[in-house]
């Protein structure tokens, strides 16, 4: 078998040191993977939402793998536990590592307790996107629903996470919402911790 | 908590500055003269490696579980390289101004140098060429796509990088190159590198995109 007898300088990659994480690559290459990344999930599928849910799986790996790397790197393998602090850690953190910077806005919906929301004018991944007519509601950004999901439910939210378009007044392209909608049992333990 | 926002909803926090497209703007460079890939890299956007490198995983691991079969994920991997490597080459000609190589030898150190030093900020050397000058190794030591990847007993098979490959193949089928790019040496499978072979099959005589009266 392939891969017997490894020579290779580190036996696993848990014994690599933690990289520092300032290692880019062109925006272009990221723009053409995740193309292939919709358009294959596209052959894969027969309805938007299946698509949706699809990408938002693929995000999800990433979030839980972010979390991960995350606490070791830039919290001291301590992970948050109270409810504004991880949306928090999602909004700057996640987002000015996978992004670049911090998201534009976090609101909390004053009509329900358990639903907050993180806003980007142009999400990374919808930069490129022309969504076609008859798909009118897809979201290329339940990729980015995907990856707070898989935070979230990493560090013990768990959440549903939906990713919407909300028209702008003056301008041309909408915005992204990503809509985050917690689990009963996640307000019931935020509200015994006070 | 927070200032109001829009109707129904209270700002918990907000970035300081928002980014313009202005503030991501490369400038122009002047025309003609090849760019070094070291040059383009700097001008172009780019994003964190990391997001790459996990949504690159995330697919692959998307394909191994569709797909079930190693064989059937080194071929689609391929396939989809190939697609990104058809509409690549544009942006790499537009950006590189690099012009037509006078032999295979020239199109290979471009590759290397220019072509994933420019879209990966990783270059790479050009080594064991054939007597006739049309087949060489493209040896990578860096590599943003096997970062935190390591390779499960069940998938020993997989060529994880497959994509690359067939990046190399479309870009070069577009100027007209036919060729055939295997894995010599992997290192997710234990070597101390990343080889890629890289053999040029034939070159394709250009034709006029237009036919006379047919």
């Amino acid at each position: 078998m392939i891969g017997v007898g490894k020579n290779k300088q580190y036996a696993n990659v848990l014994d690599k040191p933690l990289s520092k994480g300032k290692q880019e690559v062109s925006l272009s290459a990221f723009a053409f993977l995740f193309s292939e990344l919709v358009q294959y999930n596209q052959t894969q599928v027969d309805n938007i939402g299946e698509l949706e849910r699809r990408l938002e799986d693929a995000g999800y790996a990433v979030g839980a793998r972010m979390l991960e790397l995350l606490c070791h790197r830039e919290k001291g393998n301590r992970r948050e536990t109270r409810l504004l602090g991880i949306l928090s850690f999602v909004h700057s953190t996640v987002w000015k590592v996978l992004f670049g910077k911090v998201a534009d806005s976090l609101e909390k919906g004053t009509e329900h307790e358990d639903e907050y929301m993180i806003s980007e004018k142009e999400l990374l991944v919808n930069r490129f996107i022309s969504i076609p007519k008859d798909m009118g509601t897809f979201n290329c950004g339940a990729f980015v629903a995907g990856v707070v999901r898989g935070v979230l439910d990493s560090a013990g939210f768990p959440a549903v996470v939906t990713a919407h378009f909300v028209p702008m007044d003056g301008l041309q392209r909408p915005r992204t919402t990503i809509l985050i909608k917690f689990a009963e049992e996640v307000l019931r333990r935020e509200a015994r911790l006070g | 908590m927070g200032r109001i926002g829009r109707k129904g909803w209270v700002v918990v926090a907000a970035a300081r500055k928002m980014s313009t497209f202005a503030d991501h703007c490369p400038t122009m460079a002047p025309p003609m003269a090849p760019r070094s890939g070291d040059a383009i890299f700097a001008s172009v956007e780019r994003v964190n490696a990391e997001l790459f490198t996990l949504t690159y995983g995330a697919i692959v691991r998307q394909l191994l579980t569709d797909l079930e079969e190693v064989e059937e994920v080194n071929k689609q991997l391929d396939q989809m390289g190939y697609n990104i490597g058809i509409r690549m080459i544009d942006e790499f000609l537009a950006k590189s101004n690099v012009s037509r190589c006078v032999d295979f030898k020239e199109t290979a150190e471009v590759i290397a140098k220019v072509g994933f030093k420019m879209f990966l900020g990783v270059s790479a050397s050009v080594t064991n060429w054939d007597s006739e000058g049309t087949c060489c190794s493209i040896v990578l030591e860096d590599n943003p796509l096997v970062d935190f990847v390591e390779l499960p007993d069940t998938c020993q098979g997989l060529y994880y990088c497959n994509i690359l490959s067939g990046v190399i193949r479309g870009a070069l089928e577009m100027v007209s190159m036919k060729t055939e790019v295997t894995w010599l040496r992997d290192m997710l499978r234990g070597d101390d590198a990343n080889e890629l072979q890289v053999k040029l099959i034939k070159q394709v005589p250009e034709e006029y995109p237009y036919k006379d009266d047919e």
